[in-house]
């Protein structure tokens, strides 16, 4: 199952080596032209010369993680995170630590020798580290080093109705599209760029969209889900089975009103259930796509994705669905319309 | 079977207090050494291995106890998510974006979730997320949907596979205290090398944790005349002051207090030094906690004994031992055991 494989490789901002290569591998037989470039974005490309509009999918390979930053005497490992994590959801997790995949575990002090206020505040990010076992700091220093990435250990799971519970769905969903519409058959030139750093600024995609100069680009993502209790329903965002969202407008972007116009239009169409994105916080690729050379129209479609950026994140795969049909249904009229030409 | 292998698959498996039935079959089944196993009315596993020479023999207990600390859904929601509240004690704080295992007419895997920090307000980071605000995503879209599978009243576990860290650290959970009944296996193994005149009762008891019940009804059943209580304790870690903790590594602790019966831990340690046994001593000036509370005050009176695995992050998904602690532990009892006679047990009650 390829979202499976997707979510379970590791990929930290400028560490996204074994995504890649995953994607490479999935990709290669479909595109006609394959390529890196220097910060290692992997740009996939279909009909490079053929007539009609430079159509680019944009999805990221990076995901949250953790970045080692200091060894204590005693051998435990000091850590920050590398992207937005929230530090409350990494209290007695499992992580695998650095290029030899150690295992470790992030510890917390037992509730027994709490006083109750102290339950209260969350541990700070200073207050938690990593426990690989290690006797000491020399015995820790010979299995990590400083600068690796601890990731979580979350195995891929279908579950409840249509569920899927998995880490790193933001953005292994937005891939797992794009690799699953490489397989179209379309005129036009079309453009996958596996983007890097998303998670730290939208580091990669700037540089990958103006080496691949498109007309326009749909950013394929994972996005903030929470219709759960406690959240009123009017910062829900977006729900999790109702059809993958539309962006009107986010933090970083204003999605071009008539691309996204007609992505609603083909909706209603196709019969494909889709919901806009309730909340304008949060950034995508779209950002620095869009700000390419002299401008690039953009439209973001995502997965709704609950308990993102935390060990255990929930999606649902008719939303995932969705988003393909949708997408797919785009450049089938894109197709009709440059052959009526 | 290794005994550190069945420990893993203890640690994998389901049994919060007074539901500790699932693991009694990987116990017994692990156990060739006993004479005889059978369960009391309140679900405590009992082993019992026959000392060797004529009767009066002394009456050893070993106690380690299966249940762990679970959740116990209280409400299914309109749209399917799960409340819960907790049997044992937990800190809110490390629920947060756990996998569980409910168990209902299936077992279902879930989430608890958490907010993302997207659409979180400023300074949200800082407070912990309440008890009471957290819920479980089983992945449904309805309450009608849940409520086919799903019940107010059943329990849920954390899910969490035993992870192998370096030398021959494990994390888990409910190593609290299925590494002490691992204890015992280690014993009962290292006995079966020696000759011991007592006979020799490894108890698995239940609801330690609500209560040290099982501890209550299976020492009322044996008459025990000294008691080892084998659980876990404070192991040392960041964040926590040496007085407070034994080190991982090091060999059990041996407790010293009102719950400790002088000449019993003066006999332990003499053990300790004669084989050459790593312990750290561990002083507890209160008596309650572990089943040695219980075992203490049963019939008219037992003297009793408690170690103390080190274990680190007590009461989560990951606590932390070193499996050599737990072996140790084992042969150090073992050793206690066959340097016992019936004098010995005589002058228990002199004091």
């Amino acid at each position: 199952m390829l979202l499976a494989r997707l979510t379970e490789a590791n990929g930290a901002p400028g560490q996204e080596g074994d995504v890649r290569d995953l994607i490479r591998a999935e990709v290669e037989p479909h595109v006609h032209e394959i390529r890196t470039d220097a910060l290692g974005n992997l740009i996939a490309v279909k009909n490079p010369d053929a007539p009609g509009p430079r159509v680019m999918l944009a999805a990221h390979m990076d995901e949250v993680a953790l970045m080692i930053v200091g060894i204590e005497s005693n051998g435990f490992l000091k850590f920050r995170p590398i992207g937005g994590v929230d530090p409350r959801v990494l209290v007695a997790k499992s992580v695998l630590v650095g290029a030899k995949k150690i295992p470790g575990v992030i510890g917390s002090k037992p509730i027994h020798l709490q006083r109750p206020p102290e339950r209260e505040r969350a541990f700070s990010i200073q207050e938690l580290l990593i426990d690989i076992g290690a006797k000491n700091k020399e015995e820790a220093e010979g299995l990590v080093k400083l600068g690796e990435i601890a990731y979580f250990t979350t195995k891929y799971e279908e579950f409840g109705t249509g569920k899927v519970k998995a880490k790193a769905l933001d953005d292994r969903v937005g891939c797992a599209l794009a690799i699953r519409l490489l397989q179209e058959e379309v005129s036009f030139p079309l453009i996958a760029a596996f983007t890097v750093q998303e998670e730290v600024g939208l580091r990669g995609a700037g540089v990958a969209t103006y080496q691949i100069k498109p007309d326009l680009a749909l950013v394929l993502e994972g996005t903030t889900a929470s219709d759960v209790p406690g959240t009123d329903e009017h910062k829900h965002a977006t729900t999790v089975g109702a059809g993958p969202c539309i962006t009107v407008m986010d933090r970083v972007s204003i999605p071009h009103p008539p691309l996204v116009q007609e992505l609603f239009a083909i909706a209603e169409a196709e019969g494909i259930k889709v919901q806009v994105r309730r909340n304008t916080a949060g950034g995508t690729d779209a950002g620095q796509i869009q700000l390419s050379e002299e401008g690039v129209k953009v439209a973001t479609i995502a997965v709704p994705c609950r308990y993102i950026h935390s060990p255990a994140s929930v999606m649902s795969k008719h939303d995932f669905e969705g988003a393909y049909q949708l997408v797919k249904s785009y450049l089938t009229r894109l197709q009709e319309r440059e052959a009526s030409k | 079977m290794e005994i550190k292998q069945v420990l893993r698959n203890l640690s994998e498996a389901s049994g919060v207090s007074g539901h500790e039935h699932n693991l009694v079959s990987t116990i017994q089944d692990s156990c060739p050494w006993a004479d005889e196993i059978a369960c009391d009315k309140l679900g405590n596993l009992i082993m019992l291995k026959r000392g060797s020479g004529p009767e009066p023999r002394p009456k050893v207990m070993l106690a380690g106890h299966m249940d762990e600390i679970g959740l116990i859904i209280t409400k299914i929601e309109k749209d399917g998510f799960l409340r819960f509240g907790t049997i044992g004690g937990f800190d809110q704080r490390v629920l947060l974006a756990q996998e569980v295992l409910v168990h209902g007419k299936e077992p279902l895997t879930g989430v608890i979730g958490a907010k993302p920090p997207h659409i979180q307000a400023p300074g949200e980071q800082s407070k912990a997320v309440k008890m009471e605000d957290l819920f479980i995503d089983v992945g449904f879209d309805s309450q009608d949907e849940a409520a086919k599978l799903v019940r107010v009243g059943d329990l849920v576990t954390l899910k969490r596979d035993v992870v192998d860290l370096q030398g021959s650290f494990l994390a888990g959970k409910s190593f609290d205290d299925r590494a002490g009944v691992a204890a015992i296996l280690e014993c009962f193994k290292a006995l079966d090398g020696l000759s011991h005149t007592a006979d020799v009762y490894g108890v698995a008891t239940v609801q330690e944790e609500v209560g040290l019940r099982g501890a209550i009804t299976s020492t009322y059943g044996i008459v025990p005349d000294i008691g080892i209580a084998i659980d876990v304790g404070f192991g040392d870690s960041p964040g926590l002051p040496e007085s407070d903790t034994i080190k991982l590594g090091k060999g059990p602790g041996i407790a010293i207090g009102p719950h400790v019966h002088p000449k019993v831990h003066a006999r332990m340690l003499e053990t300790a030094k004669e084989w050459n046994i790593g312990y750290s001593l561990d002083p507890s000036p209160y008596p309650g906690g572990t089943d040695t509370y219980a075992i203490q005050v049963a019939r008219a009176g037992v003297a009793t004994i408690l170690l103390s695995i080190p274990l680190r992050y007590m009461h989560t998904p990951i606590e932390t031992i070193d499996y050599a602690d737990v072996k140790q532990t084992g042969r150090l009892m073992a050793l206690f055991i066959a340097g016992l006679d019936q004098e010995f047990v005589e002058g228990l009650t002199c004091f």
